[in-house]
């Protein structure tokens, strides 16, 4: 038996898997672009890292849209409370994290145990979440990794006032046609989001000192800026931000 | 009116419930004698009394124009008023949440979309209105109305929504207005509801060509009044802990209390579930197994989805004890008088909790959380019923600060398209794992 442990988060967008050793420290970790055959994948994914790891006869515990799907799962978990567990093992403290993934963006309200105290989520509307920015920014040729340059350089935001993301395409497209600049565009739409995502936080963000950013998006330098300037304080970006519901599902007691 | 149809409304009522009460009977143990069987504690027995019931009523109803005045209502309706005339009373939102249950609530629904009624309208409208333009309906035939009745203690939408009816039916329609009660009762306002119901009286007894009887009104007062008490005693068993029957339980046995109030098949059927629950504490038969948590739901259920949920919930031990939505037949109704009849339904139906202020409707919560021992809050933001949802999220954060956990989830009580399956049940599943 090893003392190793593997979590698997099966996101919407991309599937994550971590190896902890007995100390909770990452031995290896995976991410893919989730394919529609989410078990198969996922077996492989584990098959991989058991391979590079030898993390043989270790448990399995899944999270995340398709976590029912993974064969041989010891334990079914939601990412919420993934999440709860991983950021708290990553950071050590209370906290409301703010998970930006590519289908949903949640708020979490962390307590000084690591569990849940108050969570929301967005419904049925990809407005605000990767997604969103998924489609829009191919339409600006503005690369992920250039983001927070010309959100910075942008002197000024030009304003994106739908929030649906199909709207807020065509709305994009327009502004482009009226000659606005690319960067303020970007700059636009970023403090849209998180606009968003305050409003999602809501309450929440009363009763927590430190907003924590997670979440494929959280390596978008330009959205940690936008949360930052709305929030009026600096938001901190979870080590291995794409990895936290992974770690988390690794360190449930299986 | 006809007296072949007469006689045929009165087979109706009166012959097919014993028949189908034996059907069902028999059905039952030849389920038994083929070794199926339900999972969890057997069925409640009155839930066989129960199909009768509602069956006969509807299968009645097929026949009942022509027979007796009929009358389409809302189910905030002084309906006890209606009984000494004789009516035969079709309730739309029943008969839509029975089409939910049944999966034909959006089929129907869609009907009225193409018609012109917009998805923002209530989904209960959308069926109802659907299912008159189709003459569509899971149970056969649904008489047409005399007169239309409806009340705004509930919501405005009824008045647009009976309003159409009218129109589409070409029959009259009364509205009685109960204004708003933001904060005590106001007598005021119950006296300008009490001239409204005297105002129906004397429509009904024109339709009906019954002279009024204080007597009878006084009666069907009395039986109303003994009817919501006892369901009001049914719902007080899920306080003992572990609850002999849950909150989905309950929205399925609601049924005779919103439609058959008044009269005396309703009194006896609570009468028979009363001492069954009675039996089933003094057994201690619990209806989830290991039951861990207990939670309140506020608003109507997910018709569509009551056993799914219901499962979910049971198989991590939480059980849902008490409904603001079961309550509501047990709130007020206690306040019939059956010497002041007109007066007291004034106050019975004014008072209704979503005909009140948010002081109200927080203290309500707080007092069934108390009550039934409950230590979360489920609270239905329905997408559908947008007078019930307002205000969800300030009576989360009240409860929340309370001690109580809470989860606002999204959904609609019959529209499958505005209610995601998997993303509800894991908004569930994590408000769940929150207990641990
Ligand atoms: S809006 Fe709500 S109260 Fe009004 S009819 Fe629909 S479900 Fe009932």
């Amino acid at each position: 038996m090893s003392a190793l442990r593997i979590g698997i988060d099966l996101g919407s967008t991309t599937t994550k898997a971590v190896v902890l050793d007995a100390s909770g420290k990452i031995v290896a970790t995976a991410l893919e672009r989730s394919e529609p055959r989410a078990g198969d994948q996922a077996q492989r994914m584990i098959a991989e890292l058991v391979r590079k790891t030898g993390a043989e006869g270790a448990p399995v515990i899944a999270t995340g849209y398709g976590r029912k799907l993974v064969p041989g799962a010891s334990k079914v978990v939601t990412e919420i409370t993934c999440h709860a567990r991983g950021v708290f093992a990553q950071l050590g403290r209370a906290g409301l994290l703010i998970d930006m993934g590519g289908q949903d963006t949640k708020a979490i309200l962390v307590d000084g145990t690591g569990r849940v105290a108050d969570f929301a989520m967005n419904d049925k509307c990809a407005a605000g979440t990767g997604r969103f920015l998924e489609v829009i920014l191919p339409r600006l040729q503005a690369p992920w990794d250039k983001l927070r340059g010309m959100y910075q350089s942008a002197p000024e935001a030009v304003q994106v006032s739908s929030t649906c993301t199909v709207f807020a395409e065509s709305e994009v497209i327009s502004l482009l046609a009226n000659g606005q600049a690319v960067e303020g565009i970007v700059r636009g739409l970023h403090d849209a989001l998180a606009e968003r995502v305050v409003a999602l936080a809501g309450r929440m963000l009363e009763m927590s000192k430190e907003v924590m950013l997670s979440g494929g998006v959280a390596n978008n330098g330009a959205m940690v800026d936008a949360l930052g300037a709305r929030l009026g304080a600096p938001v901190t970006v979870v080590p291995e931000p794409s990895h936290v519901g992974a770690i988390g599902a690794a360190l449930t007691p299986p | 009116m006809s007296l072949i149809r007469r006689l045929q409304y009165e087979a109706a009522d009166r012959l097919a419930g014993p028949m189908l009460g034996r059907y069902g009977r028999l059905r039952a143990l030849a389920r038994r004698s083929r070794g199926k069987r339900r999972a969890g504690p057997p069925q409640l027995q009155s839930t066989r009394k129960l199909k009768e019931l509602l069956t006969t009523h509807y299968l009645a109803g097929r026949y009942a124009d022509g027979a007796v005045p009929v009358a389409w209502v809302t189910s905030g309706f002084p309906v006890e008023i209606l009984r000494p005339f004789g009516f035969h009373v079709v309730y739309p939102e029943n008969h839509a949440a029975l089409c939910a249950v049944q999966r034909q609530g959006v089929q129907l629904a869609q009907v009225a979309e193409q018609w012109g009624v917009p998805r923002d309208t209530c989904a209960y409208a959308r069926c109802d209105i659907g299912s008159t333009l189709a003459q569509m309906t899971p149970v056969g035939r649904i008489p047409r109305p005399d007169v239309l009745l409806a009340c705004t203690n509930i919501c405005q939408t009824v008045v647009y929504w009976y309003r159409t009816l009218a129109s589409l039916l070409n029959v009259p329609l009364f509205v009685i207005d109960t204004p708003y009660q933001y904060g005590e009762p106001d007598a005021h306002a119950e006296r300008f509801v009490a001239r409204q119901i005297e105002e129906a009286i004397a429509l009904c007894a024109r339709i009906s060509g019954v002279e009024r009887d204080d007597g009878a009104l006084g009666l069907v007062a009395r039986e109303a009044k003994q009817a919501s008490e006892l369901w009001g005693e049914c719902l007080a068993y899920a306080k003992r802990k572990p609850a002999p029957w849950s909150g989905f339980d309950q929205f399925i046995h609601i049924g005779p209390i919103v439609t058959l109030r008044g009269l005396p098949e309703c009194t006896a059927y609570y009468r028979m579930l009363r001492d069954e629950l009675s039996e089933r504490a003094r057994l201690g038969i619990a209806v989830v197994e290991n039951e861990k948590h207990r939670l309140v739901w506020d608003n109507l259920p997910v018709w569509f989805e009551l056993r799914e949920m219901s499962q979910l919930l049971a198989r991590e031990g939480f059980n849902i004890v008490v409904t603001t939505y079961t309550n509501g037949w047990a709130e007020t109704a206690p306040m019939f008088d059956e010497h002041d009849p007109i007066g007291s339904a004034a106050r019975v139906y004014s008072r209704v909790f979503i005909n009140r202020g948010m002081g109200h409707r927080t203290a309500l919560l707080r007092s069934l959380a108390k009550e039934w021992g409950c230590d979360g809050v489920l609270l239905h933001s329905n997408r559908s019923c947008k007078p019930y949802s307002v205000g969800q999220l300030d009576l989360a954060s009240q409860l929340t600060r309370d001690g109580l956990r809470t989860l606002v989830l999204d959904g609609d009580h019959l529209d499958s398209r505005s209610y995601s399956k998997e993303q509800a049940e894991g908004r569930l599943s994590a408000f769940m794992e929150s207990f641990a």
